[in-house]
């Protein structure tokens, strides 16, 4: 990653041109051509650095539901258990943590009762309880911005 | 939202693709032209239903290697300011209100992501002294067993 890599992320992270030939704008933006634009992104992606280019809704506007869990698993259980939560494909995010509570998930569905249906199941296809929903109350900040 | 609008999240949800002319390939799709689709993309980016349009990386290979979620516990009148202070460091990418649980007190998240635990700490502490509060844990992520974008039907 060169500092035109860097400085592209910058640009593209939160400022993805809403036109026809985003990468010629980019080019132009860079001092660069459009075909090299698109090479640099396309190897961005190919290293791995770039996880997708694309919107991000608010599930809610959309009409979804959704909320953060935390599960206490038995530490010997934490894979087992993270592979059983991920399997559904209404969990967006699914992480260990090094805490009593090592297993915070999200979960997104069409509606509150599905969020609990679902929740429901993993307590009883694991035989965990210990199980909290955490939707959030109040949102300051969803951004990520980092600055290379 | 009408059909085309519902068209339009499930063509465009799981990414652009790597060409030229990304949105093209989109509104032909959905079926409608790119000038239109462009322009309810920008309307859905101006009220919020897309909150951001454009690259997302991954951490980890993007320098940012260590992610701690810190669980602050913040007395309900200071909510407020604490978000807001929260939310201004560069290094936080997340601040949330929730509620809090039994044996957990916490009722503010914040994401925190740095290149080293130190950094992590060290933007934690400076919330900590910015706002004036002192009852925070850090929960180091130990396993990223799933990240995904969520699968929109839009047939709500």
């Amino acid at each position: 990653m060169d500092a035109l890599d860097r400085e592209l992320l910058n640009i593209i992270q939160t400022d993805f041109p809403l036109d026809p030939t985003p990468y010629r704008t980019l080019g132009e933006r860079l001092g660069i051509p459009e075909s090299e634009t698109l090479a640099r992104v396309r190897g961005l992606v190919e290293s791995g650095v770039i996880r997708r280019i694309g919107p991000s809704f608010d599930a809610r506007r959309l009409g979804y539901v959704s909320t953060l869990v935390a599960m206490k698993v038995p530490s010997q259980r934490l894979d087992e258990v993270a592979e059983l939560v991920g399997s559904y494909r209404e969990v967006t995010h699914n992480y260990g943590r090094d805490h009593e509570y090592n297993l915070w998930f999200t979960l997104v569905c069409p509606g509150q009762a599905e969020i609990e249906r679902i929740a429901g199941e993993i307590k009883s296809r694991t035989g965990i309880t210990d199980l909290h929903l955490l939707p959030a109350e109040r949102m300051f900040k969803i951004r990520v911005d980092f600055e290379f | 939202m009408d059909e085309t609008q519902r068209r339009i999240v499930r063509a465009i949800q799981a990414g652009l693709p790597l060409t030229e002319r990304p949105f093209d390939a989109i509104a032909d799709e959905v079926g409608i032209s790119v000038d239109d689709l462009l322009a309810q993309l920008a309307a859905w980016k101006a009220d919020g239903t897309i909150r951001r349009l454009g690259a997302f990386l991954r951490h980890r290979q993007a320098g940012y290697s260590v992610n701690a979620m810190g669980a602050w516990n913040v007395p309900d009148d200071r909510v407020e300011s604490f978000g807001r202070t929260a939310s201004g460091m560069r290094s936080v990418s997340h601040c949330y209100q929730r509620p809090r649980f039994e044996g957990f007190p916490y009722n503010l998240y914040t994401m925190i992501h740095g290149r080293s635990r130190e950094e992590c700490e060290q933007t934690a502490r400076t919330i900590s002294q910015e706002t004036g509060i002192t009852e925070y844990e850090l929960l180091y992520t130990t396993a990223e067993y799933k990240k995904s974008s969520p699968e929109y039907s839009a047939d709500t």
